[in-house]
């Protein structure tokens, strides 16, 4: 019901869902991952999605400063690399940390876009601890209409 | 990250659909000081008008679903944030006041400031000897 009230596309994650099951009933997937694929984990996590027109990834980076984030695409490989800052509230003798799972310092991601895609046209917002970077694919490999004389 | 199944709690109609959607579970730093108990999480892709905060006897829940994806007609390609939703919940002790949590959203990450009650803020005690 969430799905639809949302207006997600569910099929962005029923791939991977019904991918996790057949990992969890046959052990690990023998199936070939990406050569800059990152343990799970790994911040900031990434999605991709792709649409007639572009290439989207989105970065789940929260509580970054946007400005020093440095996205740079070169021969095929956008590399997404900055740092978190530690905001936690000062601690001295007088705090206890119970739980400590959100890690702060640098980080450093890569993943391969497609060769269509035009690097004069990529365009990123940060909104909501989400990083969404979007590239545009040339002009050329877009889908047209052919017309018929 | 890591997935949970919600667990069997208290249902009523209401809350019905929410109990039995998987969630994602967020990641949190706790520290405690004397004046009270400090909530970090992260919930990236959540918007503060789809967050939700509940105290339900001595549980605090802490639930966000994130904005849909634009633009609409996306096919996935590769995804490690498998399910749009965030849950997780918490056991208060008796000495927390949960009337006075103050909760501020930036940058997907929640910051929750849970006061001690008055009375149960640090005393000294003095040690009787004899």
């Amino acid at each position: 019901m969430y799905e639809s009230m949302w207006g997600f596309p569910s099929s962005l994650f029923e791939l991977d869902r019904l991918q996790r099951e057949l990992n969890e009933m046959f052990g690990f997937s023998g199936r070939p991952a990406s050569i800059r694929s990152v343990a799970p984990g790994t911040y900031p996590a990434i999605n991709i999605g792709s649409t007639p027109t572009s290439v989207e990834i989105y970065a789940f980076a929260p509580g970054i400063d946007s400005s020093k984030v440095e996205i740079t695409l070169d021969r095929g490989v956008l590399t997404l690399s900055g740092e978190r800052p530690n905001d936690l509230p000062d601690t001295n003798d007088k705090v206890s940390v119970y739980s400590r799972e959100r890690l702060g310092g640098s980080f450093r991601r890569a993943v391969n876009v497609p060769d269509d895609v035009d690097p004069e046209h990529v365009t990123a917002t940060y909104r909501d601890g989400v990083l969404r970077i979007s590239l545009a694919r040339h002009e050329s490999a877009q889908p047209k209409r052919i017309m018929i004389r | 990250m890591n997935e949970v199944q919600a667990t069997d709690t208290k249902q009523d109609v209401t809350s019905n659909t929410s109990q039995d959607t998987r969630a994602l579970l967020p990641r949190v730093d706790v520290l405690e000081d004397d004046a009270g108990i400090t909530l970090l999480a992260d919930l990236p892709g959540v918007p503060k008008d789809h967050l939700e905060l509940k105290v339900e006897g001595d549980a605090l829940v802490i639930e966000g679903a994130m904005a849909p994806f634009t633009p609409e007609k996306l096919e996935p390609v590769y995804a490690e944030v498998r399910l749009p939703r965030y849950r997780r919940s918490f056991t208060l002790s008796r000495e927390l006041d949960a009337s006075r949590i103050e909760a501020n959203l930036k940058d997907g990450v929640l910051t929750l400031r849970i006061p001690k009650q008055a009375h149960a803020q640090p005393r000294r005690i003095s040690v009787q000897v004899g």
